[in-house]
């Protein structure tokens, strides 16, 4: 208690919190003021109230402090690149992997059914989406959520067996992450198109690409990717719609070691090509990182950190550290779009993909601030940019500097949610997405913005309530 | 018939997403049907030649170029949006004036302030636990504005802030000055040797206002708030803030100001001032203790808490001002009828309203009261005055939906016209508190409604204490000159007014 008297000593700096009138007293009395501009907290839902009340102690503080020293600490490098089948145990002839939360066929939504009839006839398990609909209805194919596998797919995420994924491991733990190639925008299989040019252009990507590039990764040796990601962030990256920086760092990485053996140059040329003209190409790697970090930070008692938003075109679910593996879902909402030219309002399907572990670890929409080109998606100027960043460091956990945003001070990346805190403000996380077609078979229709449902979190909370007694 | 045209901006590289929403205005323009603004990137031509809007132009341009395509209803206006396509590609935004965004919750504040030392919560009581919870869990001091607060969740604040070496004022503690900066309700006082800590809040603002007054001032003033003496608390705070002051190099003098706790706390509170040892003050208003030394000592009053602090270190004599002759308060007296004998206090401190009650009860009086000190005496806020009454107007009862009434005096200007159509009252008794968080101009509120009692009841004697300092918004002086020009008698002490409100009534 001795020590505690020196604030008698100085001009102690107030923060006020309430009646606006104190605020306003302060500020005439010539004290050093602030003010948070209170409202009820959970829209001023008693039930809720009551879990949020009881969740401000110090065993939640200790719990996110040990999540968010696992994210920080958390070390992703590209490792090897291997066929699903070879690393996926959960993937097979019989099951696919898909984005988001658990879904059966018959919710699924168009995109999402048409990368599974893609997927299916690229494993030459059926040729059109009606020999599909017989091996679901026979229980012949069944599919899983990529984020239970330790995998993450961008929009439909679909994995299945002979696709060639990138492995990811974390060096200062030990866990793993698996993601897909990118396929670029347009006709490709994750926006639900299964056209003869998609699926060629997978066939080509497992015969040529991923021979390519293990070759090469094995000649560079193992990858760090935060150091891309940081730099790429500084390059006017936010790391889920745009990866231009990104992707040419990693070309610049493993470029070097193309030139494999057993392949011509023109092959190795049209790699090379396929990945510097794909400015989406690191995404899935940025991706699988987030997963890595967000996975070494899951299954902490007591934690209020949200290690996973995901979308399978229909439902939007999350999962929180302390509530281990359940998913809490709500129904995916439709983003606010740009459309590509020949495509309008009406065509776009709800949100989907696993991309959202993007803004789940700060990046995407989150880091908008450090991506002016990508704010125009939101149909608005740099300082909405800006604006949705600061908004995100209300439901975030820190400004993790690793990831400085250099337009703001270089203030680090607002990181790690806090299930309280998006209750609290009833600020729902934005999230930065790629925009599939209704229908399958269509493809990419534009980009967009798009916020989490705080459904999602009120029964993620809710689930906390019961859990620790508070309902 | 529909046409399409063409510019390609020759190495004029832009964005896609730039673009796209070039695109969307583009298409929006008047009597435009469809656009295309891409690079000219084989496969962004993919998607013209799926849009139709793949030309001839178009098809020249390469990678680097920028290409704008316009299917309008008439050559006219297609020129019209290749040109406006044209100026949105060149435009910069204008920077956009910067509003200021406020931190939406107390974390989001100290992870951009981290050196934010106390945050001052007055929300409604069912959400201040969690608020103050959430600043202590950040290692900040806290003082609690709001009340409706459950004693059980004020004790676990308190007992972690101890284990936290943080300080908790409150829950309802309105008034506390801290490192020179006042908070809540409080009085602009000097600097000087004594450090007041208490549960009253009202009982703080007219001590510290007193000892300004009579020349010295304070190092701290420590609300604890008004349920931290009560035994299910166990005057945590009140603990706390004396070992504060005690290891308070510039405290010279400690100054316990409360209404009578139990025995028990006030046992703890003598066990721990005598541990301190520095001279202190315990004023537990109306308990009369003896002494326990020349250097820790009882006072019953609030003016004797502020003199006995005073006398510790000044060798001369405690003088407040005197505003109201003895021979004013003679001719208020005498003026009287002979059934005018009652007092009816109406108060905006509940601490002046208690002190009032003891020096009343000194004097064989026990007054009705919605806070009586005997609960056979009590009566609703609301209900008609028995003959001598004093009302907490600060109770809840006055203040559910309406400002204290140290802001809002509509109550008291009500109650005041009630009480003089009773022609047994002989004077009107009631505090007027200046300073933060006070109403702006009180003595003009009260002398609206004393007006218009003249002229119902001329016999009739106002009496008042203004609580407060030069130093205040308000301005002491002027406050006092307006409420003695129409005839108030006017003192600087709650203390000293009740006494002369006796005087006159009990005559």
């Amino acid at each position: 208690m001795t020590g505690m008297s020196y604030i008698f000593n100085k001009k102690i700096k107030v923060l006020n919190v309430g009646l606006d009138s104190f605020y306003q007293d302060l500020i005439k009395e010539g004290a050093e003021a602030l003010k948070v501009d209170w409202k009820p907290p959970g829209g001023g839902v008693p039930r809720l109230l009551k879990v949020l009340e009881a969740l401000e102690t110090e065993e939640t503080e200790e719990a996110n402090r040990k999540a968010v020293e696992a994210f920080t600490s958390a070390d992703p490098v590209l490792v090897d690149i291997k066929l699903a089948k070879e690393v996926i145990p959960e993937i097979d002839n019989k099951k696919f992997g898909h984005a988001g939360p658990p879904i059966s066929w018959d919710r699924m939504s168009g995109p999402l059914k048409g990368a599974v009839i893609g997927a299916a006839i690229y494993e030459g398990l059926a040729k059109d989406e009606k020999e599909v609909e017989k091996l679901v209805s026979s229980g012949e194919l069944n599919f899983v959520p990529n984020h239970d596998v330790s995998a993450v797919g961008p929009m439909a995420g679909v994995i299945s067996p002979n696709m060639p994924v990138f492995v990811v491991k974390n060096a200062a733990g030990n866990n793993v992450a698996y993601t897909n190639f990118n396929e670029g925008v347009g006709k490709v299989l994750r926006y639900g198109a299964y056209s003869k040019e998609v699926i060629d252009r997978l066939n080509w990507m497992r015969d040529s690409l991923f021979p390519i590039l293990k070759e090469a990764l094995k000649a560079h040796g193992p990858l760090p990717l935060r150091p891309i990601m940081s730099q790429a962030l500084q390059m006017g990256d936010e790391l889920h719609t745009r990866n231009n920086a990104s992707t040419l760092l990693f070309l610049g990485e493993l470029g070097p070691y193309m030139q494999v053996n057993g392949f011509s140059k023109s092959e190795v040329s049209k790699s090379y090509g396929f990945i510097a003209k794909n400015q989406l190409f690191f995404l899935n790697l940025a991706m699988a990182a987030g997963k890595v970090m967000m996975d070494a930070a899951s299954n902490i008692k007591n934690s209020t950190l949200v290690t996973v938003m995901s979308r399978n075109g229909t439902d939007f679910g999350i999962k929180v550290s302390g509530l281990g593996k359940e998913w809490f879902t709500g129904p995916a909402p439709v983003p606010k779009t740009l459309f590509f030219p020949g495509f309008k309002e009406g065509d776009a399907n709800p949100d989907i993909g696993d991309s959202a572990i993007m803004e789940t670890n700060g990046f995407g929409a989150f880091a908008s601030a450090a991506s002016p080109a990508v704010a125009q998606v939101t149909g608005a100027s740099v300082s909405e940019a800006l604006r949705i960043t600061r908004l995100m460091y209300e439901i975030t956990m820190i400004k993790d500097k690793s990831f400085p945003i250099p337009y703001m001070n270089f203030e680090g990346v607002p990181r790690g949610i806090d299930l309280r805190l998006v209750l609290d403000t009833n600020i729902a996380p934005y999230i930065n997405t790629g925009v599939a077609h209704r229908e399958a078979g269509m493809g990419t229709v534009g980009f967009g913005i798009a916020q989490a449902p705080i459904i999602c979190f009120t029964k993620a909370i809710e689930r906390y309530g019961t859990l620790i007694g508070a309902l | 018939m529909r046409k399409k045209f063409t510019i390609v901006l020759k190495n004029e590289y832009r964005d896609s997403v730039f673009l796209m929403r070039i695109n969307d205005l583009v298409e929006k323009a008047e009597g435009v049907t469809r656009a295309a603004v891409m690079m000219g990137t084989e496969a962004n031509k993919d998607l013209m030649k799926e849009a139709g809007l793949y030309t001839e132009e178009a098809k020249e341009a390469g990678p680097n170029d920028l290409i704008i395509v316009v299917e309008a209803e008439n050559e006219e206006q297609a020129r019209n949006a290749l040109d406006y396509a044209k100026s949105l590609v060149y435009k910069t935004e204008k920077e956009e004036k910067k509003t200021e965004q406020n931190y939406l919750s107390i974390r989001s504040a100290v992870s951009f302030e981290p050196d934010i030392d106390l945050v001052l919560i007055s929300t409604p009581g069912e959400y201040a636990y969690r608020e103050a919870m959430r600043a202590l869990l950040l290692n900040k001091h806290v003082m609690v504005f709001s009340s409706n607060v459950p004693l059980e969740k004020e004790k676990a604040l308190k007992n972690y802030a101890k284990n936290k070496n943080l300080l908790v004022m409150g829950p309802d503690a309105g008034t506390a000055i801290i490192g020179s900066v006042g908070l809540g309700f409080f009085n602009v006082v000097n600097e000087g040797p004594v450090g007041v800590v208490g549960a009253a809040g009202t009982g703080i603002q007219v001590v510290t206002s007193l000892l300004d007054l009579a020349g010295s001032g304070i190092t701290a003033a420590i609300g604890t708030g008004s349920n931290d003496v009560k035994d299910a608390i166990g005057g945590i705070t009140l603990k706390t803030g004396i070992r504060m002051l005690s290891s308070h190099q510039k405290t010279k003098v400690i100054t316990v100001i409360s209404k009578p706790p139990s025995e028990k706390i006030v046992n703890e509170t003598v066990e721990l001032l005598t541990e301190v040892g520095k001279p202190a003050v315990m004023n537990f208003i109306g308990y009369k203790g003896k002494d326990i030394s020349d250097s820790l000592k009882f006072a019953d009053t609030l003016e004797d808490a502020a003199r006995i602090s005073y006398s510790f270190i000044n060798k001369n004599d405690f003088r407040l001002p005197e505003w109201t002759s003895e021979k004013e308060v003679n001719e208020a007296r005498d003026k009287l009828a002979k059934n005018q004998v009652y007092i009816r206090g109406l108060f905006s401190g509940g601490t002046i309203c208690y002190e009032t009650q003891y020096l009343m009860s000194k004097e064989g009086i026990k007054a009705y009261s919605n806070a009586p000190l005997d609960k056979e005496y009590e009566i609703g806020g609301f209900d008609e005055s028995k003959k001598d009454t004093v009302l907490d107007m600060g109770a809840e009862e006055f203040v559910r939906g309406v400002p204290h009434p140290m802001i809002d005096f509509r109550f008291r200007k009500e109650r005041l016209l009630k009480e003089v159509k009773d022609n047994e009252v002989a004077v009107i008794l009631f505090d007027i508190v200046l300073g933060y968080g006070a109403n702006m101009n009180p003595a003009a509120e009260m002398i609206e409604a004393i007006k218009k009692a003249r002229s119902v009841n001329k016999r009739v004697s106002f009496v008042a204490s203004v609580i407060g300092t030069e130093k205040d918004p308000q301005g002491l002086n002027s406050q006092v000159e307006e409420l003695k020009k129409e005839g108030v008698l006017v003192y600087p002490s709650s203390t000293r007014a009740t006494q002369v409100a006796l005087k006159i009534a009990k005559r």
